[in-house]
């Protein structure tokens, strides 16, 4: 997969950026209602909506970790009130491991969130983002492209030695 | 008619790819019938300048198996790549890293300071280390570099096939070598081995329950297995539901699960992240404290579900090392 370069950005002008996945029935119509109800959160949100929490396989968190995301934030129904019986109950027992496996990896556990938000709870969605965007903040940027970046120069640097000694050869 | 070239080649691995070939038995001796050899270093003795005086794209094949380590892997790589029309990465971890790219758990020095001061086996009181260069008596000599990232060979170089497996079977082989000689080859890219997952060929497929409930996750070696049923419906972690087939469910016909060495299937975008999410979502558990309880049986979730692709995952490395 082709990472789009990114430009280094001085950290002054550096804004985190987060990836929220919600659930069509409850947390999806829970930001709606934050919406309609005009209360302010964090403009560093992406908001994706899948039909259910358990929709949202760990390929797509790693994949938006790898494509710059700062943080990722998931939201479902409450225990008990998925729309499809057992989704957000998948959910959780994915997310238990996955944490385990990103704090493997090295990435923050407050990097990723999962959280019940049900459709009438809009002023969560406005605390959970906003709590989120903060601490994201203090942890500094993530940057996976750029490090990515970072770790395949020490291969392009070869690349270019071997190319100047076959041009002297071929000079000879 | 000259006899098509063909070199075998390997990087950093435990010499098993190379043996796989060699497995191929009273096989082998229709394959040396069939092609010239022009470098093999485990059997015959070529050395690297023979290779660097053929004429650019002369070999017709190139196997190479490994992963990419050092500065010295990367140049053969190159060179490998240069002097051959085909190249084709063999085994697990030229396809993906392997086992070798677990290091990318560690940081250059954590690794050099664990092997050449820290490991009971060291003895090494001047904590000597490796030097890329080094001169006696006027005499020098110049060793490969350790690079921080341990990479597949598509990272470094364009491959033009795969041949999965740690170690890729012979089956396996002799279907890429077949459709190599005959020049019936498949588009750029393809992994040499069908796709389509482990299950498949397992010979326990029937015992798997429509719908597992998993209740706690068990440890291969601290767990008395069935012989004869499911793996998952043992809670024993197997792989085989997100790796590709080809290898003819060896390890389950060997009472023991999949490890997933054959790589994901095309519908698979991250074999870990993959196999994370299929074998935690069939837990029983509802709730935080059971679902920690059953996962205590996957203390290394890193190495078990990336145990051959963490070069090639989505993060490819743990992401805060220097």
């Amino acid at each position: 997969m082709q990472h789009k370069d990114k430009t280094p950005q001085a950290p002054e002008a550096w804004k985190p950026r987060l990836l929220a996945i919600f659930c069509n029935w409850c947390t999806y119509t829970a930001a709606d209602l934050a919406g309609v109800s005009r209360m302010k959160y964090a403009d560093n949100v992406r908001i994706v909506r899948v039909m259910c929490s358990g929709r949202v396989d760990p390929q797509f968190v790693l994949d938006a970790f790898a494509r710059g995301a700062d943080g990722v934030l998931i939201g479902g129904c409450h225990p008990g009130d998925c729309h499809y019986i057992e989704g957000n109950y998948k959910a959780l027992r994915r997310s238990e491991l996955l944490k385990r496996m990103l704090a493997d990896m090295g990435i923050e556990p407050k990097r990723y969130r999962l959280e019940w938000i049900s459709a009438s709870e809009g002023d969560k969605v406005q605390r959970v983002i906003n709590e989120m965007v903060t601490e994201i903040k203090a942890l500094g940027p993530l940057d996976l492209p750029g490090r990515a970046k970072a770790w395949d120069e020490e291969v392009a640097e070869l690349e270019g030695e071997l190319k100047e000694k076959k041009g002297e050869c071929a000079n000879v | 008619m000259s006899k098509p070239k063909v070199a075998f080649y390997w990087c950093a691995s435990c010499g098993g790819c190379e043996e796989s070939i060699v497995d191929l038995a009273e096989d082998i001796l229709g394959v040396v019938a069939a092609v010239d050899i022009v470098l093999w270093p485990v059997a015959m003795d070529f050395k690297r300048h023979h290779v660097e005086a053929m004429p650019d794209g002369s070999i017709t094949a190139t196997l190479l198996n490994g992963a990419i380590r050092t500065s010295e892997q990367e140049e053969m790589a190159r060179l490998l790549r240069r002097k051959t029309q085909v190249l084709i990465a063999y085994g697990a971890c030229a396809q993906s890293g392997g086992i070798p790219a677990l290091a990318n758990q560690f940081s250059r020095e954590q690794i050099l300071k664990y092997v050449y001061e820290d490991s009971p086996s060291t003895v090494n009181p001047e904590k000597t280390r490796p030097q890329t260069r080094f001169e006696e008596e006027g005499r020098v000599a110049e060793l490969p570099e350790f690079r921080n990232v341990v990479r597949s060979l598509d990272q470094v170089v364009d491959v033009d096939y795969y041949l999965p497996g740690c170690p890729p079977t012979p089956k396996v082989l002799k279907g890429a070598l077949e459709a190599l000689l005959s020049g019936k080859l498949p588009p750029k890219g393809t992994i040499l081995s069908p796709d389509t997952a482990t299950c498949m060929d397992c010979p326990r497929l029937d015992s798997k329950p429509q719908d597992l409930a998993i209740e706690q996750f068990r440890r291969p070696h601290l767990t008395a297995m069935d012989p004869e049923k499911c793996f998952l419906a043992q809670g024993v972690p197997c792989m085989g539901s997100g790796t590709r087939g080809g290898c003819e469910a060896q390890c389950p016909k060997g009472n023991m699960p999949c490890t997933g060495c054959f790589g994901p299937t095309s519908k698979v975008h991250d074999q870990g992240a993959k196999l994370l999410s299929a074998l935690t979502s069939t837990l029983a558990a509802k709730d935080e404290a059971g679902i920690n309880q059953a996962l205590k049986g996957i203390p290394d979730p890193v190495g078990t579900f990336y145990r051959y692709g963490l070069a090639k995952s989505l993060l490819r490395r743990k992401v805060d090392l220097q």
